[in-house]
């Protein structure tokens, strides 16, 4: 049951890759419900049980157990799991609206466990913000007093929010709405306000707790991408919570994949379809469209003497999908290259057996 | 199913299968047996004891208990002035709210210092009640108050309604003191909401009437008692509603302040105050109804005010002079109701409007408030608009119609409604009073407990038991009685109109538009009001008291019933349709037995509102506990009997409530 981290050759520019300072450092987090939770992670008995067994012994539910990721700068870092999992309850621990029971939680350095109420509010003030699914628009506000709401709690002049309010709404495009009532907007328009508070206060870190699963399905898609463009625009570290697989592979830079409260894994996209780490995870990237997902590293084989090496190159991190043609195309099977360094070779053969979903699970 | 499946070995497969689907409903037919069975047993030892240990008592008659709270009302009477829990407490609380009352009634209604005439004469009352109404609601509920106030003045009333409307806004003012900040305190806080709950429960279950006997004994009779009373009663709902309204803001909205770093005064200030001030609203207006109503009623302890008119007017039977005092205050009630409603949904109405008005709003509040201001100057200063002109010719035109009425429905109608009565009376109440009343204590006692352990389990029991004890320890058994077999048929007849009336609202939407507003328009009556006309038609008896209470509490149990019903998922009805149910079928199999917890709940409430209608129709000669208790308030010496016979009422009334609402419990699981 420990968590996997997937071995495989790193790749890209990820996180561990270039290592730079994680924006938040979370370190075997316990969340569990009810009497004497306290006592449940330093019991090396309690916290080996599985839920049930707990809820049985105890009566405390383990919502988040033993968790430790981090998240580097402007990355969007995906926690993905079914509803119950506890990912939800992971990301009110972040910034403590839920108070975590064990571990700690490190943002810019500072263990925010140890942070005072004052402190707190300082920081869900200034460095954090938080999308909901459910938004929590206040109704009885027109949309541009919704957006300057985290400025006001702030304790900023009038005149001075609602220029920066007027700002987002725009940046979110909801110009020309900035007078309306929440409840005169369709449920699309109301998460982009949603959206925007959270950009108003010009946050390092935005947390979104399932932003779009209340919402249409082509709404979804269009909100996804507006994150994406934001993300492209203001560049802010994200922490992205949602149930949707194809969710987490379109936003999310990596993905953590929770079930029961425990980390099954977590990695990039290509990692999670590439190399499962369970049974579990291997059940759920199952209908992944792999050619969408894997890159050329994962169906290369090592080139034998036999292989002409004179065919075209390409990178191991092209995406099944848009190396289909080229490799198609090409007379010869193609060098997959990185700095100069012949990794291996794909040929029709690899390439067909992706996009035509003949390869057995990996 | 697991049970066949563990036996696939024994024969007869087809006839293994039946039992286990058949425990539970075996189960419910055995409750109902189990019921029948008690009934039977009382029947038949009634039969053979009957008269035999009743515990009657006649009506002058008195038990040592009573004569001990006699003694005690004397004595406190006597130290009133020098006990110090009185002279520091007690009577400093009398004081404040007697000198509101009074301070009020200077404004208003009765003449102040070396004056004459209030402060505020008619005119200045009218010219404020249609600026307040404009400012916090809209025109059209403004043009009503004028309207109202000044039908009041036509009707001969003026002073009378001013007195009412007195006391109703000083108790209001008291009760919402307490009641906003509890109720935001019961709203943020769980552990608060446990504690308040079972008091709130406690007072909104006991009858109007029973606070009226222990106040007086603190408070004396009069305005402050009144007050004090009113406050009680009408305290409740504006707490529940206040805190359902802080609770039910939504959990997310709340988190998201908290998560941009609201301190909880933020959060209180920005988010839940703003987002439950329509629902609190609707609270100060059921606190106003409810205050008007136990104004009225209060005149049993010598309030001033419209009440006082009807209770002398019913108590000599004068039915036009009684009608014309109820009309008042189905006037007063409307106005405060329609202004209040109307305020609780004006902001969201001139927001969504975008009237072009709105912005000249401030400037037409203050105009408004400078011809009300002149309005009143002139009240105060000149006599014409201080006095209400005429000689209120309408009132009494009003009164002669409605004995007109009387007269005539007592000559022609006689047959009609007399046989109505006596079909009632002899084939129904009579009979079951007999039983109840004839039968010994420890029999019905017995048999009450019996049936609340088979339909509320043995918590309800042990309620039922400590009831039962103590309304024999009152001494009033046997009017107690009396009062239960009203309480029962008139409860019976409600759920009868409240299932046929629920059902057919619950499942028609057209019905339901046309009924629910006259039902809306009933419950906001004073109980006192639906004497009235009844006395017209079936004269001072029990059956009067009988009918006002199911007139009274039908409109609560159909609301309920019909909501239970409509409640009832769609997709259930459609596939009780598609699988051939008729529509007699889908009543009784699918809406009914999934509305059985409106169902109990709806008996829960029509016998709460039944037993305090029942008691009030003591005033017009239903008897038993109510008649004692009106006695208690207006002759010395049979006072205690009446505190007596009031703590009996609270205890029927926590008897019903307790076994319904275990009842409730058990069928809803």
């Amino acid at each position: 049951m420990t968590p996997t981290q997937t071995e495989v050759p790193p790749r890209r520019g990820t996180p561990e890759d270039a290592a730079p300072t994680p924006v938040i450092s979370v370190r075997g987090l316990w969340k569990v419900f009810g009497p004497k939770a306290d006592q449940v992670p330093d019991s090396e008995e309690l916290s080996g049980l599985t839920r049930r067994e707990l809820m049985d012994r105890t009566g405390c539910t383990a919502a988040v157990r033993d968790v430790s990721f981090d998240v580097a700068p402007g990355e969007v870092f995906v926690v993905m799991g079914l509803s119950g999992s506890g990912k939800s309850t992971l990301v009110r621990c972040l910034t403590r609206l839920i108070e975590p029971t064990a571990g700690e939680i490190v943002f810019e350095g500072e263990d925010i466990r140890d942070a005072d109420e004052k402190r707190l509010r300082e920081l869900r003030r200034s460095k954090f913000s938080m999308v909901f699914q459910h938004f929590g628009l206040l109704p009885h506000r027109r949309v541009v007093d919704n957006v300057a709401f985290g400025l006001e709690i702030r304790g900023l002049g009038r005149a001075e929010r609602m220029r920066r309010a007027l700002e987002v709404v725009e940046l979110v495009g909801l110009s020309g709405y900035e007078n309306s009532y929440p409840d005169q907007l369709s449920g699309g328009m109301q998460q982009r306000v949603g959206l925007a508070r959270a950009l108003a206060g010009d946050p390092d870190v935005l947390l979104f707790d399932e932003p779009f699963s209340a919402l249409d399905p082509l709404i979804r898609r269009d909100m996804q991408n507006e994150v994406i463009r934001l993300h492209h625009e203001v560049g802010k570290t994200m922490v992205f919570i949602t149930h949707d697989l194809s969710e987490a592979l379109k936003l999310g830079d990596r993905i953590l994949i929770m079930r029961d409260g425990r980390t099954v894994q977590c990695g990039t996209g290509d990692e999670l379809v590439g190399a499962p780490a369970d049974d579990y995870v291997r059940d759920f990237v199952k209908d992944v469209p792999r050619g969408d997902v894997l890159t050329l590293r994962w169906i290369m084989r090592p080139a034998t003497p036999e292989d002409p090496l004179d065919g075209p190159e390409l990178g191991p991190d092209v995406v099944v999908k848009e190396a289909t043609r080229a490799v198609l195309a090409a007379e010869k099977p193609v060098k997959v290259v990185e700095n100069g360094e012949l990794l291996g070779i794909v040929g029709d053969e690899e390439i067909l057996a992706v996009v035509a979903g003949q390869e057995g699970d990996a | 199913m697991t049970v066949a499946m563990e036996k696939p070995e024994t024969s007869g497969e087809a006839k293994q299968a039946p039992p286990p689907p058949t425990a539970a409903p075996v189960r419910r037919i055995s409750r109902s047996m189990v019921v029948g069975a008690i009934l039977v047993v009382w029947l038949v030892l009634f039969a053979v004891l009957r008269g035999k240990q009743t515990l009657s008592l006649a009506a002058a008659d008195l038990t040592d208990l009573h004569r001990w709270l006699n003694d005690v009302n004397d004595s406190i009477g006597a130290n009133r002035n020098s006990n110090p829990l009185f002279l520091y407490f007690f009577n400093e609380i009398r004081l404040v709210i007697d000198n509101l009352v009074t301070f009020v009634q200077d404004l208003i209604s009765q003449p102040s210092g070396d004056r004459p005439v209030p402060q505020i004469g008619w005119l200045g009352v009218v010219g404020l009640a249609g600026y307040v109404s404009w400012a916090v609601a809209n025109w059209r509920v403004a043009l009503l108050a004028v309207a109202g106030f000044t039908f009041l003045g036509l009707q001969g009333l003026w002073q009378e309604s001013m007195d009412t409307l007195s006391l109703t806004l000083s108790a209001v003012l008291v009760a919402l003191l307490f009641a906003l900040p509890l109720g935001v305190w019961a709203g943020l806080s769980a552990r608060a909401n446990r504690i308040v709950t079972p008091f709130l429960d406690f007072m909104q279950t006991m009858p109007t009437f029973v606070y009226l006997a222990p106040l007086t004994l603190f408070f004396l009779i009069g305005g402050a008692s009144a007050t004090i009373a009113t406050v009680i009663y009408a305290a409740p709902p504006a707490i529940r509603i206040t805190a359902h309204a802080i609770r039910s803001v939504p959990a997310t909205t709340v988190e998201a302040a908290a998560s941009m770093g609201a301190t909880r005064r933020q959060s209180l200030l920005k988010v839940l105050l703003p987002m439950s001030k329509r629902t609190v609203v609707m609270g100060v207006n059921q606190t106003i109804m409810a205050a008007l109503a136990m104004v009225t009623i209060a005149a049993l302890i010598d309030a001033p005010g419209l009440g006082k008119t009807v209770v002398q007017a019913l108590q000599s039977l004068d039915v036009g002079t009684a009608f014309n005092a109820g009309l008042a205050i189905v006037v007063l009630a409307i106005v405060l109701d329609r202004v209040t409603t109307a305020a609780s949904g004006r902001a969201e109405a001139a927001r969504r409007s975008g009237n072009p008005l709105l912005k000249w709003r401030r400037q037409l509040l203050v105009a408004g408030g400078a011809v009300a201001a002149v309005l009143v100057y002139l009240s105060h200063t000149y006599l014409w608009a201080a006095e209400f002109p005429g000689d209120g010719g309408t009132g009494s035109t009003i009164a002669k119609a409605a004995d007109n009425v009387t007269t005539w429905a007592q000559d022609h109608l006689s047959g009609l409604t007399n046989g109505f009565r006596d079909v009632i009376t002899n084939g129904l109440l009579n009979p079951f009073q007999t039983l109840l009343t004839d039968s010994p204590w420890w029999l019905v006692g017995a048999a009450l407990i019996g049936i609340a352990v088979v339909l509320g389990g043995w918590r309800a029991g042990i309620t039922t038991a400590v009831c039962v004890g103590l309304l024999v320890a009152t001494g009033v058994w046997s009017d107690g009685m009396t009062t239960l077999a009203s309480t029962v048929v008139a409860t019976v007849l409600v759920m009868l109109l409240g299932v046929v009336f629920g059902v057919w609202m619950g499942r028609s939407a057209l019905v339901d538009r046309l009924l629910r507003p006259t039902l809306d328009a009933a419950q906001v009556m004073p109980p006192f009001v639906y004497l009235v006309p009844f006395l017209a038609l079936f004269g001072a008896t029990r059956f009067t008291a009988i009918v006002a209470a199911i007139v009274y509490a039908a409109p609560v149990a159909i609301k309920i019933i019909a909501d239970g019903v409509r409640t009832v998922p769609a997709t259930t009805v459609e596939a009780a349709t598609s699988t051939g149910c008729n529509t007699w079928q889908i009543i009784t199999k699918v809406q009914l037995p999934m509305a059985r917890s409106a169902l109990t709940l709806a008996t829960n409430q029509g016998l709460i509102y039944v037993l305090s209608m029942v008691v009030v129709g003591g005033l017009v000669g239903a008897g038993a506990l109510g008649y004692d208790v009106v006695a208690g308030f207006s002759q010395g010496q049979l006072y205690g009997k009446g505190l007596a016979a009031g703590l009996a009422i609270v205890l029927l009334g926590v008897m019903f409530d307790r076994i319904t609402q275990a009842a409730a419990r058990r069928t809803s699981n």
